[in-house]
């Protein structure tokens, strides 16, 4: 116990140093020079453009760019000042100074560390984790853990050690709250852990084992014995529940590491049983992927078997890759392999150098997720428009293509951005509660588009995808009433009662929706809702503004 | 049947006041499928299809292929049913409506995770990084709208759950998910219906600029939804979600839980002209304690709706045009496991179909005594698919074009499982 306690503080000093090392370096280095990773990027990339003879995009232009690099970075559309302060600037070296200021400047820190949070929170957990009667997940604990974590900006590294080898409760203000075990708290009681097994290797290692829980997979290298190899290093963990002072109300669930008997109650050699597909059963103990064995007691004074699982993951390179495939996916739409957390032998990588490379340098550079974010979005791929030419448009994965990143990809927003760039977009957040009371308020929104596919996984769907309900909620949904709404005081209010021309609140919208100015076809059809709406100037700024939140280009990532 | 108006307003008026807005050179904005046919003469051909979608993997040993005697038999009794098949004691309601369905004893498939196995049971292809593949819903609505010109409202509905996409097929082919009350969220307009059309002028001028740009797909599909949106928030024939209007005693019939309101919603759903629906069940994925939830919730729930349904469609003499499929991703371990439960279980297993003219009262195909293998001809994702299809007047032929242009046939080239027809 003290010396996971002395570890974890040496870990802090340790990330607190390589923060500041950071900051100093990167305050130094701004002058305009490429990045290697950034030119390391760019030549791999380049070569296959070569290869299949197609050529890039133009680059985008300067408020398309700004628009990704917010919504990306820290989850909302750039604000009007936000964009035109970035526009305007002459400085040759002003992305590099945008996305410094994204990741590192104090006045971003919170929406980072949201965005962030709630990217986390989703593939820990699901959109739906913590929120079923039974679970014994605290959602608000993970997600206290996630924020502190990431504000701080802890190396991805002590991240998953956290996650992987937590023990302690799980609600915020429990005498052993420790968030961080919320991501396995639900998974290891039920069915011996096979669905802690199953997702810490996917999430984390992009490994996908579940299928080989029952059988060996007849493509993909990981056989049955693995799995519960694997598996074995959940078995001391158990979730249980802790109540109010003389009630049987649960407040909270602990996560503990107890000792382990073994299948057949010889806890020195404590192992489990499996059963191949023939009936016969087979031993076994904890195994690595690698291969690296630990010792087989049972027992918590012997040997905690996730904190050595632990240590080997930090060991792993697939983790490495895991973190930059899921980190380039998202910036830049699809990932090196598809699914992105299915990395194993049998699913080659597109750009499998690359891939290596970016492994290497996250671990050089101790696991600071914010430089890899920057090698990214400085990257030529990143900065390129998302109009194909006759030369790339070939070049589209939902054609079946490997993507070779000769143009951005066209996205939807996540419903979480959407939400957060509306409120953005109308000033709303400038009056909003506590942060617990916003999210709250953001959660019961995003549950509407959840649907569950009822088996004991709880994996979930969502119909925030371009459906139907999606364009209902848009047209007349509670949030587009609010940020339509021309009371006193409201964000059209002040546009309306401010001293710009007509000409200019229109080009005000079009500025702080799209990022652009408006065309004169769309002037004039503006002009024409004036007409329609006899002169109410607010009333025809309210069907221009729901016009321009519903349009493809507003909820598009392009 | 939709006797009382929508409180917002009818989509006669909606029409009329196209009027006002053309001032605004409102671009062809177009409503309901534009065939020209004789209506009534399709309404007469119409076929439609309900798949129970039961989520987890129910154990078939447990429901429609029973073993006793078998080491891996459980405890439930098989009893005997109106066709020549026997089904479990737990499902005395379905006992006496087997003359209607089939059971296809020999199915036989490869995928075991949830994901994997819900993908190729609804598409007939096993997921592939670089395809996805539309599901049943969006094939056989793609196939069948051309027989419904009036319909307003989306051609796939999926009830209390969730189902696979349109994968090439592009998100106007989507499931449109609803809960089991019916209540469409966010379905009520809060502006008159000439600035609507004004609003959606100036809105539509923003997305053909976008769709212009050549971005990719992503736009145009946008833009196609926006349309069936406004469609649907016009219709009278949104009537047919709201379940809840049905008198007590037919809810109760069905039984006033989701899946029962699923399965009621189902049958009002093809009445008013849509040609399919999916409804989902969920909790199948009994690794523990099977038999109590198989018996206290599982069975009874399914077997009161499910009866109900085939009752209430044969009544109405929709039965030979309406196609009923129950399955799920795959089924589960013959042997029970140490927790009282099983496991996952593709290589040997059954689905139930009915309707749509196919034969009932039969099981096609055997298991070996413990149920462990097929002993008959093996049958697919893609042969259920192609039944199905057949089933509802879908030349199998037919043939799609991916968006890469590769051709892809209707039911990945499945075989009629040739018991059910004859």
């Amino acid at each position: 116990m003290s010396r996971t306690y002395q570890r974890t503080i040496r870990c802090l000093i340790a990330a607190a140093v390589t923060g500041l090392v950071l900051m100093t370096s990167v305050a130094s280095s701004v002058a305009q020079t490429e990045l290697p990773q950034v030119r390391t990027i760019n030549q791999h990339v380049r070569v296959q453009w070569t290869d299949y003879e197609i050529s890039p995009s133009a680059k985008a232009t300067e408020g398309e760019w700004c628009r990704r690099v917010y919504l990306d970075i820290i989850g909302r559309i750039p604000s009007t000042d936000e964009l035109k302060s970035f526009v305007s600037s002459k400085e040759s070296d002003k992305r590099s100074k945008l996305v410094t200021k994204l990741l590192y400047n104090d006045d971003y820190i919170e929406e980072y560390a949201r965005n962030w949070t709630t990217l986390w929170t989703n593939v820990l957990i699901g959109r739906n984790g913590g929120m079923e009667d039974r679970s014994l997940t605290s959602r608000a604990g993970l997600q206290k853990y996630l924020r502190d974590s990431i504000a701080r900006n802890k190396p991805y590294d002590k991240m998953v050690l956290e996650l992987v080898t937590a023990t302690g409760t799980t609600a915020p203000g429990s005498e052993k709250f420790n968030g961080a075990v919320n991501f396995l708290v639900n998974k290891v009681n039920e069915e011996n852990g096979t669905q802690a097994t199953a997702d810490t290797a996917k999430i984390f290692l992009g490994l996908q084992v579940q299928c080989t829980q029952c059988h060996n997979h007849p493509f993909n290298e990981w056989k049955q014995q693995k799995f519960w190899e694997m598996n074995a290093f959940f078995r001391q963990s158990r979730a249980l529940r802790t109540f109010a002072p003389g009630t049987r109300d649960i407040v909270a669930a602990e996560l503990i590491n107890e000792d382990f008997g073994g299948e057949d109650d010889v806890a020195e050699e404590a192992r489990l049983f499996y059963e191949l597909r023939n009936g016969l059963l087979q031993v076994a103990y904890p195994v690595f992927v690698d291969g690296t064995t630990i010792g087989r007691s049972g027992f918590v004074s012997d040997v905690v078997r996730r904190d050595e699982l632990g240590k080997l993951m930090l060991e792993s390179t697939y983790m490495d890759k895991m973190i930059v495939n899921r980190m380039w996916a998202h910036f830049m739409g699809y990932g090196f392999t598809k699914p992105i957390d299915d990395m194993g032998p049998h699913n080659a990588p597109t750009h499998p150098e690359l891939l290596e490379f970016l492994g290497q340098q996250v671990r050089e550079n101790s696991y600071n997720l914010k430089e890899l974010i920057r090698w990214i979005v400085l990257s030529e791929p990143y900065s390129l428009s998302s109009k194909t030419t006759s030369s790339n448009k070939s070049d589209d994965p939902l054609l079946g293509e490997q993507p070779k990143f000769s143009h951005f990809y066209l996205r939807q927003m996540r419903a979480e951005e959407l939400y957060e760039s509306l409120l953005v977009a109308t000033e709303a957040h400038k009056t909003q509660g506590s942060y617990e009371d916003q999210e709250k308020t953001k959660a019961d929104w995003l549950r509407q588009f959840i649907v569950a596919f009822g088996t004991d996984e709880g994996d979930e769907t969502t119909t925030f995808n371009g459906t139907i309900p999606q364009a209902l909620m848009m047209f007349n949904g509670a949030l587009i009433k609010q940020a339509t709404n021309a009371d006193k005081g409201s964000f059209l209010w002040k546009v309306a009662n401010s001293k710009m021309s007509p000409k200019e609140k229109i080009n005000y919208l079009y500025i702080s929706g799209l990022g652009r100015a408006p065309s004169s076809a769309e002037v004039s059809m503006a002009n024409k809702l004036y007409t329609a709406r006899k002169g109410d100037s607010i009333a025809a700024l309210q069907d221009v503004w729901w016009a321009v939140l519903n349009s493809n280009e507003f909820i598009m990532n392009h | 049947m939709f006797s009382e108006t929508p409180s917002g307003m009818s989509r006669r008026h909606f029409m009329k006041h196209m009027a006002g807005a053309s001032a605004l050179t409102v671009p062809a904005l177009t409503f309901g499928n534009a065939i020209q046919a004789n209506a009534a003469d399709l309404k007469s051909r119409r076929k439609s299809a309900i798949m129970l979608w039961m989520g987890g993997g129910p154990s078939t040993m447990d429901i429609w292929d029973l073993k006793p005697g078998s080491n891996n038999g459980g405890p439930f009794r098989p009893i005997a049913t109106s066709g020549n098949a026997q089904i479990s004691e737990h499902m005395p309601m379905m006992a006496k409506n087997m003359d209607k369905m089939a059971i296809i004893r020999s199915m036989s498939t490869r995928e075991a995770d949830h994901g994997r196995g819900r993908y190729y049971m609804h598409t007939g292809y096993v997921p592939n990084p670089n395809m996805e593949h539309p599901s049943y819903g969006s094939v056989l609505s793609h196939e069948l709208f051309d027989q419904r010109p009036d319909l307003e409202i989306p051609p796939f509905v999926s009830v209390g759950g969730a189902s696979v996409g349109p994968g090439f097929l592009g998100m106007a082919w989507a499931p449109f998910s609803v809960n089991s009350n019916g209540q469409v969220r966010n379905l009520k307009m809060d502006i008159e219906e000439q600035r609507l059309m004004q609003r959606m002028a100036a809105l539509d001028a923003i997305e053909k600029s976008f769709i212009g740009q050549k971005r990719g797909s992503a736009a145009e599909d946008h833009q196609k939804i926006l349309r069936k949106t406004l469609n649907l928030m016009t219709s009278d024939q949104m009537e047919a979600f709201k379940v809840n209007k049905e008198p007590a005693e037919v809810i109760e019939r069905y039984g006033d839980n989701n899946f029962g309101k699923g399965c009621l919603m189902a049958r009002r759903l093809v009445e008013a002209g849509v040609p399919f629906i999916e409804v989902g069940l969920g909790g199948w994925d009994n690794h523990t304690d099977i038999f109590n939830t198989l018996s206290d919730t599982k069975l009874p729930m399914l077997d009161k709706a499910m009866s109900a349904l085939i009752e209430d469609l044969n009544e109405r003499s929709m039965l030979d045009d309406t196609a009923i499929i129950w399955m799920g991703e795959f089924s589960r371990t013959p042997r029970i496991n140490g927790n009282t439960g099983r496991d996952h279980w593709a290589r040997s297993w059954s689905v139930a179909v009915g309707g749509g003219g196919m034969n009932g009262g039969i099981a096609v195909g055997e298991t070996s005594a413990d149920g462990t293998r097929v002993e008959t001809e093996p049958y697919t994702s893609q042969d259920v698919m192609a039944s199905v299809c057949k089933s509802l007047g879908i030349s199998l032929n037919t043939t799609f074009t991916s968006r890469s242009g590769r051709p892809m046939k209707i039911a990945n080239s499945g075989k009629v499982i040739k018991e059910l027809f004859s």
